[in-house]
């Protein structure tokens, strides 16, 4: 009878495992280590493109600075946003705390806006555009811009899907339970009030 | 208005108005499609005429046949409402120029009615066509010529650069023989295929002895390889794999049957590289928006 018994409950064994493997993935916690993952990576990427941005101004405004009578208030404007850009640690945890992502990404806001408002003014510098280290390093901003455009675009779309599957039934139970909680995303909202272009004023005040 | 009860009209009027404001932004928005990646050479603008796309796709095979890189040319009337940045990074995304994991692929797009053109950059070229090379390309060689009204001129001396920069850039060799395999499908199904004949084996041995079992577990099996393989051979040898693991598996040990999972990768080639028989395709290169555009 015992043996039996035990040889059933040895034959059981393995079908349990795989029972207890499909009810795993059933309840969507595959899903949700697939999409964490990504979500990561694309975050990584983006805290890259932004690195490397960080890297490319100082070169820029050294270029800049040699221009003789530029416009300094432009030029303090993109070292001021730059050095606050930098002073936020950029780690990887950032995208669990909602806050202090919403702080980095002001930040990095302020310095696009402000680097773009210096190369518009740059525009009025003839011997500024015929210096070809200006050129070249214009041609790397803008290279590294539409990069952050496109990692960005990328975090927000593998953060919609992240967040759609901790949040759907019954994913939602099995992310409550191992502690996924829904990742914030750049929002267009913060994005306009951070990048607002300076207001043209034609004196007519 | 006459017979049509007023009543009626102003829940009409609002229904049209209601649903004038939901699609109207899809109306506006509407993004110019990505055309289909007919061959190297893609021109929806009627700009070049065929012996200039047949120089250009004959050059850019014989570049891919020796480098193994890819690249692509394509010329559009606008893309409005969009950028040529974002365009062009969905061309890219869509077309997946360059060889996959290598990711050395790029696209030349020219929009000549918004007079932008754009050099999409994959990963694996991003340290050769830098973002200041390509934008000296742009500027020092293309749109010259295209100031001049020369656009075939302009891409054919673009595309030559662009190889020449490439060519010093170290790769990994071209594919000899770029086939695709089939047998990648089977490769991802032999762990379910293998607990697919250690369940049913071994259920079957208990029910209708060893040998039938055996021929029951390999026909399933390879029905079922078939179905994911589409090749008999593969499918067969899945089979035969599975019939011997019915027949020689004792149900009880689970480890021993382990080593004989190998016999169903068997046969699984390399994975393909994307290329159809005679034809010209993306190979899965990446792009992540490195490059340069400029305007003339």
């Amino acid at each position: 009878m015992t043996r039996v018994l035990s040889s059933v409950f040895s034959r059981a064994v393995p079908v349990f495992a795989m029972l207890f493997a499909l009810t795993l993935s059933g309840c969507g916690y595959n899903t949700i280590q697939t999409t964490d993952e990504q979500v990561k990576s694309a975050w990584a990427e983006v805290l890259n493109q932004y690195q490397r941005r960080a890297d490319l101004v100082p070169n820029l405004v050294n270029v800049v600075k040699a221009e003789a009578n530029f416009e300094q208030e432009t030029l303090t404007q993109v070292v001021e946003a730059r050095s606050k850009a930098t002073s936020i640690q950029a780690t990887p945890e950032l995208i669990n705390d909602p806050e202090a992502f919403n702080k980095f990404q002001q930040a990095q806001g302020q310095l696009t806006g402000a680097l773009s408002r210096l190369l518009l003014i740059t525009e009025n510098y003839p011997n500024l555009k015929a210096n070809q280290g200006f050129r070249d390093l214009q041609a790397q901003l803008e290279g590294t811009e539409n990069r952050i455009a496109v990692a960005r675009n990328r975090y927000i779309q593998s953060v919609q899907d992240y967040n759609v599957t901790v949040r759907s039934f019954p994913n939602n139970l099995t992310a409550m339970a191992m502690g996924y909680a829904v990742k914030p995303s750049f929002t267009v909202e913060n994005e306009a009030a951070i990048s607002k272009p300076p207001t043209v004023d034609f004196g007519t005040k | 208005m006459q017979g049509f009860p007023m009543v009626f009209m102003r829940p009409f009027i609002q229904f049209c108005l209601c649903s004038l404001i939901l699609f109207l932004p899809l109306a506006l928005k509407a993004q110019v499609p990505v055309p289909a990646l007919t061959a190297q050479v893609v021109d929806t603008t009627g700009t070049l005429n065929a012996a200039q796309q047949a120089e250009l796709v004959q050059k850019l095979q014989a570049f891919e046949a020796a480098k193994g890189s890819q690249i692509a040319v394509l010329l559009v009337q606008t893309t409005k409402p969009e950028e040529i940045e974002q365009y062009s990074l969905r061309v890219a995304e869509a077309w997946k120029i360059g060889r996959k994991k290598i990711d050395d692929g790029a696209i030349l797009v020219v929009a000549l009615q918004d007079r932008a053109l754009r050099i999409e950059v994959g990963y694996g070229l991003e340290g050769a066509l830098t973002d200041i090379t390509s934008k000296r390309i742009i500027e020092g060689i293309i749109i010259p010529q295209f100031r001049q009204g020369d656009v075939a001129g302009g891409i054919a001396a673009g595309v030559d650069q662009m190889m020449k920069v490439i060519e010093g850039e170290p790769l990994p060799e071209p594919a000899k023989t770029p086939a695709k395999s089939k047998a990648s499908a089977v490769e991802e199904m032999a762990p379910l295929l293998f607990m697919l004949a250690i369940f049913l084996g071994g259920g079957l041995r208990k029910a209708i002895g060893k040998l039938p079992a055996a021929m029951a577990t390999g026909g399933v099996v390879f029905v079922v390889a078939w179905l994911f393989a589409g090749t008999v051979v593969i499918a067969i040898l899945a089979a035969i794999a599975a019939a011997v693991i019915t027949l020689f598996g004792n149900t009880g040990g689970m480890g021993r049957l382990g080593g004989l999972g190998g016999g169903f990768g068997g046969g699984s080639g390399r994975r393909g590289g994307g290329f159809g028989g005679g034809g010209f395709g993306g190979g899965g290169g990446g792009f992540g928006g490195g490059g340069a555009s400029g305007r003339w």
